[in-house]
């Protein structure tokens, strides 16, 4: 037992053995081993790679092997948001508002060409050009569609990263780290992304 | 036997109004917009064209010698004998006003509200026009041809390269905001607000309060989607309820809206072939087959016996995955959760190996060509495909049917949600909704294109309109559709699969065609127009499932909320084709 911090509370004695004050990093492999076995995924495909989606899940590829079958409809219980198809300007105030929703810590695959950059439908009008101009992404997977195998080698990402991952740097758990959440955009004459907004006040004004 | 129906159409309309209709350039007949209700009435009353298949509106922006610049609104009609007749209606350019024919068929409400959302035409009468892919407040409509995206690379393709001088450049760099947006000019966020939730809830939320009649109780308008386990992708749908029961019911769309038609007409040709694969993605061989049919009207060119043989063939093994996973999404809304998922897509994972084996993809196979299929079939394919269509699918067919003598699936189905026949026709229904209502049309039927006329198959019929009968007819069509396999796969003969070479730049004669094909959903077709160059002057799709959710709030009315699941699974839909 490492000497107390003399900022927290004293431990009392018929605790000492039970409780431990000090750096938590030793726990870190438990930790995120223990995270990789329950991923839990939020439900809701977006366009054709959804079906790639449901079939990663489904009979021939089987996603429980990954302790990841348990799709929550709701996003406040879901830790992983897979963007699987188009992100169009219409559906984007939503899928903001759901990643919002989403406790830390919060992962987004980005699956298929579409999510990436808008892929084939990148022109559109009503396209916006990759998830990322709006959300945080932390695995791209490509392909259009991407195959089951593909989204399966994103998880494998997904668990290397973990493992890089340290308890005490993680931000959910600091104090000194504030979410407020990424702006959700409007519908306006385009979409209103508030990011990009500001910049046409700047270069107006 | 047909041109001598046509004809006599064309007389009795030329008899009837000989001041108000002329013939048109391409094929059918130009209709004076002050007319237009009245030939209408008498066409659907008196000639049988009871079945409005597609509004499309078409932008001739620039005025030529023998028209001046202009709109042109045309309607595609069809009788349950004989052929298809074309309506166009010229609207002036600047303030282009028709008249809505909803009251004649009602299954103009939805293609005409996307007419005047994308094109700018405005419908005199409609009783709800407002925008329907865009939201409210969208500036602009974007399938005009003098308006363009940000991302604007050339007006046509295919344009220069990407990347001149060895170095790429990203569409970003292009827009003076860096991304995929621009506001009008003066346009500030100072002040505004957003008006497009509101505009959606608008239409039902004018309706709450008591009837009058009896003790008033508050209705409450919901909202079921976009994201929402049982809407099959990124429905979003506005309901008002009395209690439990609707009271009314809107889809709310545009969700996926991917801007299919605008990017289509800035592709060559053969550069479509692959975005038809993402309209209905589940069936990608049957949307590549409706479009290489428009284009090869237009050229006029020939296909292959044994190409005619593969792709029917792979259309029928299309047929059977979408119904597949039709049957299997409905049992999982229904509260099996996924085992009847699981059954599905067992068996679509062994035909999307006979699809990855033939194409090289197991989705997006863009597998047709102009005159033909992309390759032939490898070694080894026929007989996997026997093993399937004589040995396992049937077997398994047999084994999911009995979902439908399941207790909770009767419970859950029968007298639910029923359809009766004329209004399925009004409502310009197609597909297993339109065949559970007793109607026993099928355009592998009614115009039978490829080799289906030689074929020896029934149509699929039930007669009750309920949830229950439009899986009924599902199972019966796949049973149909191996026996489609399986004459065909006794008869494909050898030969070449593809007639001519594949030119990425091909240009098309001018002219316009309209080519449709029964897809798994209902009628699948393509309104292509053709002024003789490498890309469409305009690439219009008549998708079945947009078509069929104009009748899902006909069909909701007076049914608990917890029904509208499984009529909306029972309609089934896929987004990628209703938004496109």
């Amino acid at each position: 037992m490492t000497t107390q911090d003399a900022r927290l509370p004293e431990v009392p004695p018929e605790l000492r053995n039970n409780v431990r004050i000090g750096p938590l990093d030793w726990l870190s492999p438990l930790y995120n081993w223990s995270r990789k076995r329950s991923l839990w995924p939020l439900f809701g495909g977006l366009a054709c790679c959804a079906f790639e989606m449901i079939a990663a899940a489904a009979a021939r590829f089987d996603q429980a092997r990954f302790g990841m079958e348990i799709v929550r409809p709701s996003p406040r219980q879901a830790d992983l948001m897979i963007v699987s198809g188009t992100m169009t300007k219409r559906m984007a105030p939503q899928i903001v508002r759901l990643y919002n929703q989403m406790p830390e810590p919060k992962y987004v695959i980005a699956m298929g060409a579409c999510a990436i950059s808008g892929g084939p439908f990148k022109e559109g009008y009503n396209v916006v050009s990759g998830v990322d101009k709006l959300i945080p992404v932390d695995v791209y997977v490509p392909g259009c569609p991407p195959r089951p195998e593909a989204l399966y080698n994103a998880f494998l990402a997904l668990h290397a990263l973990w493992d890089r991952e340290r308890i005490s740097q993680l931000r959910w758990y600091r104090k000194d780290v504030v979410d407020e959440g990424v702006p959700v955009p409007e519908l306006g004459p385009d979409l209103v992304n508030w990011r990009v907004v500001e910049k046409l006040g700047a270069t107006e004004g | 036997m047909e041109t001598q129906a046509m004809t006599d159409v064309l007389t009795s309309l030329k008899e009837r109004f000989p001041d108000a209709v002329e013939p048109s350039e391409y094929e059918g007949v130009v209709v004076a917009p002050a007319r237009l209700l009245e030939v209408a009435t008498f066409l659907r009353d008196e000639l049988g064209y009871r079945y409005l298949s597609l509004v499309s509106g078409v932008d001739y922006p620039q005025p030529t010698t023998r028209f001046p610049a202009r709109f042109e609104v045309v309607y595609h009609l069809f009788r349950e004998s004989g052929g298809p007749l074309t309506l166009h209606v010229h609207a002036d350019r600047d303030d282009p006003v028709v008249p809505s024919v909803v009251s004649v068929w009602p299954a103009a409400n939805l293609h005409e509200r996307e007419t005047w959302d994308l094109m700018g035409i405005r419908f005199a009468g409609h009783p709800n026009l407002r925008r329907i892919l865009l939201w409210e407040g969208f500036e602009g409509h974007p399938l005009r041809k003098d308006w363009h995206e940000v991302y604007y690379e050339a007006d046509k393709k295919p344009f220069d390269s990407r990347y001149p001088n060895g170095r790429p450049v990203m569409a970003e760099a292009r827009s003076p905001l860096g991304d995929n947006l621009r506001y009008p000019p003066g346009w500030s966020p100072q002040g505004w607000q957003s008006q497009a939730e509101e505009a959606v809830y608008a239409p039902l939320e004018a309706h709450l309060g008591g009837d009058g009649r009896r003790m008033p109780t508050d209705q409450v308008v919901v909202n079921l989607g976009p994201q929402h386990p049982s809407t099959h992708g990124v429905l979003r749908m506005i309901a008002r309820l009395d209690g439990e029961t609707i009271q009314q019911l809107e889809p709310v769309l545009g969700y996926l809206h991917r801007c299919h038609e605008k990017i289509g007409e800035r592709n060559t040709w053969l550069a479509n072939m692959p975005y038809t694969d993402r309209l209905d993605y589940v069936s990608s061989m049957s949307n590549n087959f409706g479009y290489a049919i428009a284009v090869e009207k237009l050229l006029g060119v020939e296909v292959p016996e044994r190409a005619e043989y593969i792709r029917v063939i792979m259309a029928e093994l299309t047929r059977i995955v979408r119904h597949l996973i039709s049957i299997g999404s409905y049992t999982s809304d229904i509260g099996v959760y996924l085992t009847g998922m699981l059954y599905a897509l067992e068996e679509r994972e062994l035909i999307l190996d006979l699809f990855e084996m033939a194409s090289g993809s197991r989705m997006m196979c863009n597998y047709f060509r102009f005159g033909g299929v992309a390759r032939d079939l490898p070694d080894g394919w026929v007989a996997l495909a026997k093993e399937l269509v004589y040995e396992r699918l049937p077997r398994r067919i047999d084994e999911m049917e009995r979902f439908t003598f399941n207790e909770v699936f009767r419970a859950r189905s029968v007298g639910v949600g029923v359809l009766p026949a004329d209004k399925a026709i009004a409502y310009g229904c197609t597909g297993p909704l339109l065949r559970a209502s007793g109607v026993p049309y099928d355009v592998r039927r009614a115009e039978p294109y490829s080799v289906y006329g030689e074929l020896d198959w029934d149509v699929a019929v039930a007669y009750h309109g309920d949830i229950h009968d439009r899986f009924v007819v599902r199972f019966e069509e796949m049973r149909q559709s191996l026996r489609i396999i399986r004459q065909a796969l006794e008869r494909m003969p050898e030969g070449p699969v593809l007639s001519g070479k594949v030119q990425p730049a091909l240009k098309v004669p001018a002219g316009e065609a309209y080519g449709r094909v029964e897809a798994p959903l209902g009628e699948l077709g393509f309104y292509l127009v053709s002024d003789g160059s490498a890309n469409p002057h305009r690439y219009r799709i008549r998708a079945p499932s947009f078509a069929n959710l104009g009748v899902l709030g006909e069909l909701c009315k007076g049914h608990l909320i917890a029904d509208v699941v499984a009529i909306l699974a029972s309609i089934d839909i896929t987004l990628g084709e209703v938004d496109r």
